[in-house]
């Protein structure tokens, strides 16, 4: 008896019996004359990042290095937050005082669901849709953690925003080889448009999305774009 | 509810269902207002990509080269998804793929699964046929949630309830989930829905979803969404089962930088969809501990044999075509009889079930061209809608229909007859303006007799005239 697996593959070949037998997948030309990069300078693609991320309702600060820890601890004081969760890996410096830390070692979806917040870095942004971009690496914790918790705080440096979504795809091409790093864009807090097409924003996903942007120490002829 | 294993009604007719659509004014106004919102969204986005139409060229070119390939795409796509530790599962139709998707289930021993909104899932009756089976799915999109509470069906491909109003998703709540004195506002239903949900992300062992893409070359399948019940479903439960149809599939990882601008722009209008997840199998202490991809066929592969009509196959599920077009702008999705309306609907249904099940949907159109403008893989949506219409006539001419002879068909021959002959033709002529006299009031005829009058029913049709211009030229010499 013959697989489900052999039938389809046969009848796709049947039915493609027009197709040049020569032809290769490759010689079916794909035509690539989009913008494959933005040729702004870069501190234009930091504002625009910026204002993006604030159009879908996100909150989005400046901040420096020097007072990220304080930052931190202000947004955190601002929405309440008495319980952070952190990623096991969370950079030196981030944290801030005055805030129980839960440092996610494995921890039970309930256990991370008590939590009032999570605290995160990213991979990159996208200043073309003012995206954020997760890809499981250092800082970034594992999905779950960034998903159960009501309040997400991403901190992205500014050096880390590339212009347009071809660049991003670019950057994350060794990744999305690995099963050990799922990859999750966010953009803007969980949102619905189901109900006569209003939005509103925050329904399964943390309702408050706040991005921290950290001014990058640069050299004054930095030409980074 | 009734189990319906393929998306269409072949007794039912468009122009039937679009009747009572239309008599319904309350679905006219939500439809207008849906539709003319998420179209001038997406025009403000699109104009804002200087490189748009570009997009569009290697969008299709992408597509076309898959489709074209699609049994190697496939093998490299399996190879793939088992090298990162996720089972490949292939379904002839959908009564094959619901039997996988069973019995994965059951050997979980799970009596609950938690969903992600896919067509996918609704062409191939899933959660009637896990029904069956004594197995509960619950839909965690909004929409689809308020679909599945009211015994309804989907109207809008993207935004499944737009049917319904603020006012009636209320009455259904407080009936359904158990509430009193909710408020109809949008963002108090929605709290509703999330508090509902929250403890069957947290506990239902195993979630099923459709897949926006998948990559051939990495394993890597993607899912576009907006709430977050998305990300739920994909990350809370031990096991996930994720059904594809074959077409869904593209070459490489970098092609998303092309379809991730085409698909969210073209779909909700905006640059971006809030939630994106990609994954390639199984991630260790992250996610499901198994991931099972099923690939369907389910009538594709019918589609891919017809050179013109393949390209329905490129399709990306984005409904830009849907809003834009001025039959679905008026009738809503429920005339077309199927999971896929619209103009994409319109040429996928009858491919996929065969013309004669759908012989009315060619029709559903106007042939304004209005949908291939907008289609982000510039599927030519007109040219394979007068390419099935084409299959109606031959369908019809193969397999005459019993209850009475085809009118148009015997008309069509006889006038094929008339013009094949100079001499006849003019006989023939002749004999019509004896026999128009009867007919004729005003210098137009309004109303012909027995079948022909479905002709004249909407329009006049001009007599011949008293004296031809080949009559009046011998006359005059």
């Amino acid at each position: 008896m013959s697989t489900a697996r052999d039938d389809i593959l046969s009848r796709i070949r049947g039915a493609l019996e027009d197709i040049p037998s020569a032809e290769r997948s490759e010689h079916v030309a794909i035509p690539r004359r989009y913008n494959e990069q933005e040729s702004i300078p870069h501190p234009e693609l930091v504002d625009r990042f910026i204002a993006r991320v604030r159009e879908y309702k996100a909150q989005v600060r400046r901040v420096t290095q020097d007072s990220l820890a304080a930052s931190i601890a202000s947004a955190c004081t601002a929405r309440s937050v008495r319980r952070l969760l952190v990623p096991a890996d969370l950079p030196p410096g981030w944290a801030p005082v005055a805030i129980e830390l839960v440092v996610d070692r494995a921890l039970t979806y309930e256990q991370l669901e008590a939590c009032d917040g999570i605290l995160t870095a990213c991979t990159l942004g996208i200043a073309q849709t003012g995206t954020i971009v997760l890809d499981s690496g250092s800082g970034q914790g594992r999905r779950a953690a960034t998903l159960l918790p009501d309040y997400h705080l991403c901190v992205i440096y500014d050096d880390q925003i590339v212009g347009l979504v071809p660049e991003a795809v670019a950057r994350l091409n060794d990744v999305a080889h690995r099963p050990d790093r799922p990859i999750t864009w966010i953009s803007g807090p969980s949102a619905t448009s189901d109900i006569e097409l209003n939005r509103v924003e925050g329904v399964h996903g943390p309702r408050t999305l706040e991005v921290l942007v950290v001014e990058t120490v640069r050299t004054a002829t930095s030409t980074d774009g | 509810m009734k189990y319906e294993p393929l998306p269409t009604r072949p007794g039912i007719r468009f122009e039937d269902a679009a009747r009572a659509a239309l008599d319904n004014t309350q679905l006219r106004r939500n439809m207008g207002k849906a539709t003319q919102t998420i179209r001038a969204k997406r025009a403000v986005v699109v104009e804002e990509l200087p490189d748009w139409q570009a997009l569009r060229e290697a969008g299709r070119a992408i597509k076309e080269r898959t489709i074209r390939h699609l049994d190697q795409y496939l093998l490299e796509l399996e190879a793939s998804v088992q090298r990162a530790g996720g089972q490949v599962h292939w379904a002839r139709d959908a009564a094959e793929a619901n039997r996988i998707v069973t019995s994965i289930i059951q050997a979980e021993k799970a009596h609950e699964v938690i969903k992600i909104k896919s067509l996918t899932t609704d062409e191939i009756g899933l959660n009637e046929a896990l029904l069956e089976e004594g197995i509960e799915a619950v839909e965690t999109d909004l929409a689809e949630l308020i679909v599945q509470l009211a015994g309804d069906r989907s109207s809008h491909i993207l935004v499944p309830a737009i049917h319904k109003n603020r006012s009636e998703i209320r009455d259904l709540f407080q009936r359904k989930l158990g509430h009193s004195n909710l408020s109809d506002e949008p963002k108090v239903l929605a709290a509703a829905a999330r508090a509902h949900l929250r403890r069957k992300f947290l506990t239902v062992p195993v979630a099923v979803s459709g897949a926006n893409f998948g990559v051939a070359e990495t394993g890597t399948i993607c899912i576009v969404e907006s709430e977050g019940n998305g990300r739920m479903c994909l990350t809370l439960p031990r096991v996930l089962i994720s059904i594809m149809g074959i077409e869904k599939i593209i070459p490489a990882w970098r092609d998303f930088e092309v379809f991730l601008q085409l698909l969210p722009r073209s779909s909700t209008g905006e640059r971006m969809n809030p939630y994106t997840s990609f994954w390639t199998g199984v991630a260790p202490g992250d996610g499901p501990r198994a991931f099972h991809l099923v690939l369907l066929d389910n009538g594709r592969s019918r589609v891919l044999a017809d050179p013109v009509g393949r390209q329905a196959l490129y399709c990306i599920r984005c409904s830009a075509c849907l809003n834009i077009c001025p039959v679905y702008e008026r009738t809503g999705g429920h005339a077309y009889h199927s999971v896929y309306p619209g103009p994409i609907g319109a040429i996928l249904t009858p491919q996929l079930v065969g013309v004669a099940n759908a012989s009315s949907l060619p029709y559903a159109s106007s042939l304004c061209g209005a949908c291939y403008e907008v289609c982000p893989v510039k599927i030519n949506i007109p040219e394979v809608l007068i390419h099935l219409r084409g299959e109606v006539v031959r369908e019809k001419q193969d397999h005459p229909t019993p209850g009475g002879p085809d009118v148009e068909g015997l008309a069509m021959k006889f006038l094929s007859y008339a013009f094949s002959d100079r001499k006849r033709y003019e006989r023939v002529q002749k004999v019509g303006r004896v026999g128009q006299r009867l007919m004729t009031r005003g210098g137009v005829i309004d109303r012909l007799p027995g079948q022909l009058g479905g002709w004249t029913a909407m329009r006049d049709v001009f007599p011949v005239a008293p004296q031809t211009f080949r009559e009046w030229w011998s006359a005059r010499s």
